[in-house]
């Protein structure tokens, strides 16, 4: 479904991302660890569009998608959270998730060259009955994905983002990835900052969440959740590829514990007992 | 060929001096990433000055530089002490608006005290020339010469061996970084806006002396000089700064000597949008630059917007409707219909740089070319005013957003000067393009507003029609604003990163903000212009355009309600203060101050 071939960033002298390869098989879960500044993000960053690759290649679903913009691959159905979260503060909640619907929409965004942009304006301003319906169903869905998170949102659907607690943004985020009804779906560290209660909760959702076919690519120091959820582990340290394999493998592997000894356990506290 | 080498040397000097404009606004930028729109406000304080020293004073000429350089350094630490430090943790509009508020408070207060006539600043030098090959040079270009390598020098010493200056350099290259490794920030913006004062002063003073004529209109002038010098050498970038100065003034000479002196500015200008649509980061930055980190805090004021009940609404828009019925008088209705016409352009703006956060300083051109079409269409082709008026605001539309669209990939900051840019660039093609344009002389004899065959010439129905319009156009805002679009419009304003990735493409729906906005500019320059009778390439300038944004910031950012509750406020209360006209803008740039500082959200709340 994902494939990375040689995917490469480098920033001044500093190569972010070298030569990864990975392989994400549909309905398959990855997670990727390592410490940080190790080049998890920017790997994201790669896949997802919002930067370029000096080399390599980024196929999805057998297709170069390579160097595209992050809003073609949102069409294309790759959705990602934010490791620091960036909800849109001024919005509520609902209007949030209904961006995450946005490559969604059919009624009020005809596909026609050159004056589509314009049909667009005169569509919403006019609000014929296709279009309303469309907007009448896709609150409904938000208001169905949100009941996935229990009573955590629902209740403050029209609170605007930036009142929201921390963890709560964090899962405004992953409601906004839903209503995209992604393929792909890249998480970057989506329990950062959250307590245990939170974080078992934020575990059940993406073991659901697999469960239902979704194809996940995760970015997560919480090695427990790790080890619950991936298919397979992948390794980062200094941008490169150090260990690949399923869980238990990786964790015991020499090279692993010493790229977490060599980082100090830098920003990896869960890791000290885990290695 | 020796006027080549004068226009070579004239180019080298005017690049001079904008090198130490650009000098100090890439120092700021490089620390605060903060664009100094204030910066040319200073040069203007620095030409005073020098007047004040050298023709009151009668100070010998090295005393002048310097008392000039303290006093404008003074005027900085303030600037920097009193404007900007309260606002570090605001959101990311405020110390940009900040900087324009004082820009208007400083030249206001220039004009008061000096009045806005232009004075002759002698150079005290000896008035003979050598010739240097085939050219000429005069003693003031070698003292210009002189400064800018003085200064460039004492800049590079100070950055390099000194504590402070290493301060600055680690906090421009990560200011996180550096205030974790213990670089006061406070110590080091100090330092950089009173140095980027000193330099902004010294330069004020000597172009003065150069051309022998200081006048107020020279801040915004050297404002936007500076800041496409800064820009054409990468924001941030102290030599490229130095670079892109010398580069303009080359432009410009050259353009002068082939085209003439009134398509100065024009080159500057397409010299600053060239550079923005091909190089946004300057000519030297290294290659693309990776995207931004995410960004804390958002762009405007987060709150809760007030929520005014439906009936209310209706009820104001009725008192205002049969307002005309009573006994008012004349006067009121006058400044109503300004205030009407002043809300259909915040409503334009309010849009623009509320919802998108594309904050523009331009605004004021999308009346000129709303105002010119609507009154050639009608003058030269008998077009029916109505009509004419709507193709105003059609053209404004088009051509409004067709200008803007290179800018649509830049962020924040940069928005505001390319805007800025813009608007200066279409009133120096309506300036220049005699042949549509009429050029200079301006437009006369524009047929009064009429509807259906029917002249509105009486106050009442001049009131009407205009607070018709505005409510339509309210409407209909509001209604874009209920839809997809706004929520779109907001997100992309947010965080435009997090709306790319969810598949907004930031081009298309700035498009149409600026479609829509451009079209109520458009149409509130069209009915202006038919109300006047007679406009020229001044009559929409940009003070207009600031007046505009300190309505929509009073108002709320994005509000609708607001934005015309601003401008009744704002055309309204001088009025009823009688206010005298020359104070105004001064009350409105310190409205602006006090706004951003202490209510940013504005009165009814950001949307
Ligand atoms: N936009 C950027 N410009 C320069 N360096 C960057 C940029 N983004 C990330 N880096 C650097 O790349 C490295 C990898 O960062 P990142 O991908 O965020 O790591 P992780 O997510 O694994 O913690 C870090 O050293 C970081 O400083
Ligand atoms: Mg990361």
């Amino acid at each position: 479904m994902l494939s990375l071939r040689g995917l490469t960033r480098r920033f001044g002298g500093l190569t972010a991302v070298d030569a990864i390869d990975l392989d994400l098989p549909k309905g398959e879960l990855i997670s990727i660890i390592g410490p940080n500044g190790a080049g998890k993000t920017t790997l994201f960053n790669l896949v997802t569009g919002l930067d370029r690759p000096d080399a390599g290649t980024v196929h999805f679903e057998g297709q170069d998608v390579t160097g595209l913009s992050p809003e073609r691959l949102a069409a294309e159905g790759i959705a990602r959270t934010f490791q620091l979260g960036r909800v849109f503060g001024n919005l509520s909640v609902m209007d949030n998730v209904l961006i995450g619907a946005h490559t969604r929409l059919r009624a009020v965004k005809p596909a026609v060259p050159v004056i589509g942009p314009l049909l667009e304006l005169g569509l919403a301003l006019l609000r014929p009955a296709g279009v309303r319906d469309e907007e009448e169903r896709l609150r409904e869905e938000v208001k169905a994905i949100l009941a996935r998170f229990g009573e955590r949102l629902l209740p403050r659907i029209d609170q605007p983002a930036y009142s929201l607690s921390y963890a709560n943004r964090r899962r405004v985020e992953i409601a906004r990835a839903l209503a995209l009804r992604p393929r792909l779906l890249l998480l970057d560290e989506p329990t950062a900052g959250m307590n245990p209660t939170e974080t078992a909760e934020m575990q059940a959702l993406v073991a659901e969440l697999k469960a239902e076919g979704l194809t996940i690519l995760l970015i997560e120091h919480k090695l427990e959740m790790v080890m619950r959820l991936s298919d397979r582990v992948i390794v980062m340290d200094e941008g490169k590829k150090i260990a690949e394999g399923p869980g238990e493998e990786v964790r015991n592997d020499p090279k692993v514990i010493e790229a977490y000894l060599g980082h100090g356990l830098s920003g990896t506290p869960e890791l000290e007992s885990a290695v | 060929m020796s006027s080549w080498l004068d226009y070579t040397i004239n180019g080298l000097i005017v690049g001079n001096v904008y090198a130490l404009v650009a000098v100090g606004l890439a120092l700021i930028f490089g620390v605060s990433r903060l664009i100094n729109f204030a910066q040319g406000s200073i040069y203007l304080v620095g030409a005073y000055i020098g007047w004040v020293a050298v023709v009151q004073l009668h100070t010998p000429l090295p005393l002048t530089i310097i008392v000039v350089a303290v006093a404008a350094a003074i005027v900085g630490l303030i600037i920097e002490r009193f404007g900007l430090r309260p606002l570090q943790n605001s959101v990311r509009i405020a110390p940009l608006l900040a900087t324009i508020g004082i820009s208007f408070v400083l030249d206001q207060l220039v004009m008061l005290t000096f009045s806005p006539n232009p004075r002759a600043l002698p150079s005290q030098l000896p008035d003979v020339r050598f010739q240097v090959g085939g050219g000429t040079i005069g003693p003031l270009d070698l003292l210009i010469a002189g400064v800018g390598l003085t200064s460039a020098l004492l800049l590079f010493v100070f950055l390099r061996y000194s504590k402070l200056g290493w301060a600055v350099r680690a906090a421009s290259q990560d200011r996180d970084a550096a205030m974790q490794m213990g670089v006061d920030v406070n110590r080091v913006n100090q330092a950089v806006f009173g140095i980027a004062a000193a330099l902004g002063g010294v330069s004020g003073m000597l172009v003065g002396m150069y051309y022998n004529q200081i006048d107020t209109a020279m801040s915004l002038q050297a404002t936007l000089k500076g800041v496409v010098a800064e820009v054409v050498g990468g924001a941030g970038n102290v030599p490229g700064a130095v670079i892109g100065s010398l580069l303009l003034g080359l432009v410009e000479s050259y353009g002068v000597a082939v085209f003439g002196t009134s398509y100065r500015n024009l080159f500057a200008f397409l010299l600053l949008v060239v550079v923005l649509v091909l190089r946004p980061n300057g000519l030297f930055a290294s290659a693309r630059q990776a995207p931004p980190e995410p960004l804390t805090g958002t762009f405007i004021a987060p709150s809760r917007p007030v929520r005014i009940p439906r009936w209310a609404l209706l009820v104001a828009a009725a008192i205002f409707a049969i307002l005309p019925l009573f006994p008012v008088s004349f006067y009121v209705l006058q400044t109503l219909i300004n205030a009407w016409l002043l809300g259909m352009l915040a409503l334009s703006l309010t849009l623009v740089a509320g919802s998108v956060g594309q904050v523009s300083l331009g605004h004021a051109a999308l009346l000129a070319i709303g105002a010119y079409t609507s009154a050639l269409l009608s003058l030269n082709f008998s077009v029916p005013v109505g009509f004419a008026i709507i193709c105003g605001g059609l053209m404004s539309a088009a051509l409004g957003t067709a200008l803007i669209s290179p800018s649509f990939r830049l962020r924040g900051h940069y928005v505001s000067i390319a805007t800025l840019a813009i608007g200066e660039i279409v009133s120096l093609v309506i300036l220049n393009w005699e042949s549509v344009t009429r050029g200079p002389i301006g437009i006369s004899g524009i047929p009064p507003l009429s509807l259906f065959g029917y002249d509105l010439i009486s106050p009442n129905s001049i009131y009407w029609f205009s607070f018709v319009v505005m409510v339509v156009l309210a409407l209909l805002q509001g209604r874009l604003l209920g839809s997809h679009l706004g929520r779109s419009f907001r997100a992309i304003r947010d965080d435009d990163i997090a709306a790319r990735a969810y598949g907004l493409s930031l081009n298309r729906y700035k498009s149409l903000a600026f479609i829509f906005g451009g079209f109520a500019a458009g149409v509130s320059g069209g009915i202006a212009a038919h109300l006047y009778s007679y406009i020229n390439h001044e009559t929409f300038n940009t003070q207009q355009s600031i007046l505009a944004l300190t309505v929509v910031i009073l108002g709320g950012l994005g509000n609708v309600v607001g934005a015309i509750v601003g401008a009744v406020a704002l055309v309204g209360l001088p009025e009823v203060f009688r206010i005298a006209a020359e104070y105004r803008i001064l009350i409105y740039g310190i409205v602006l101050l006090l706004l951003v500082r202490f209510r940013p959200q504005g009165l009814l709340g950001t949307m």
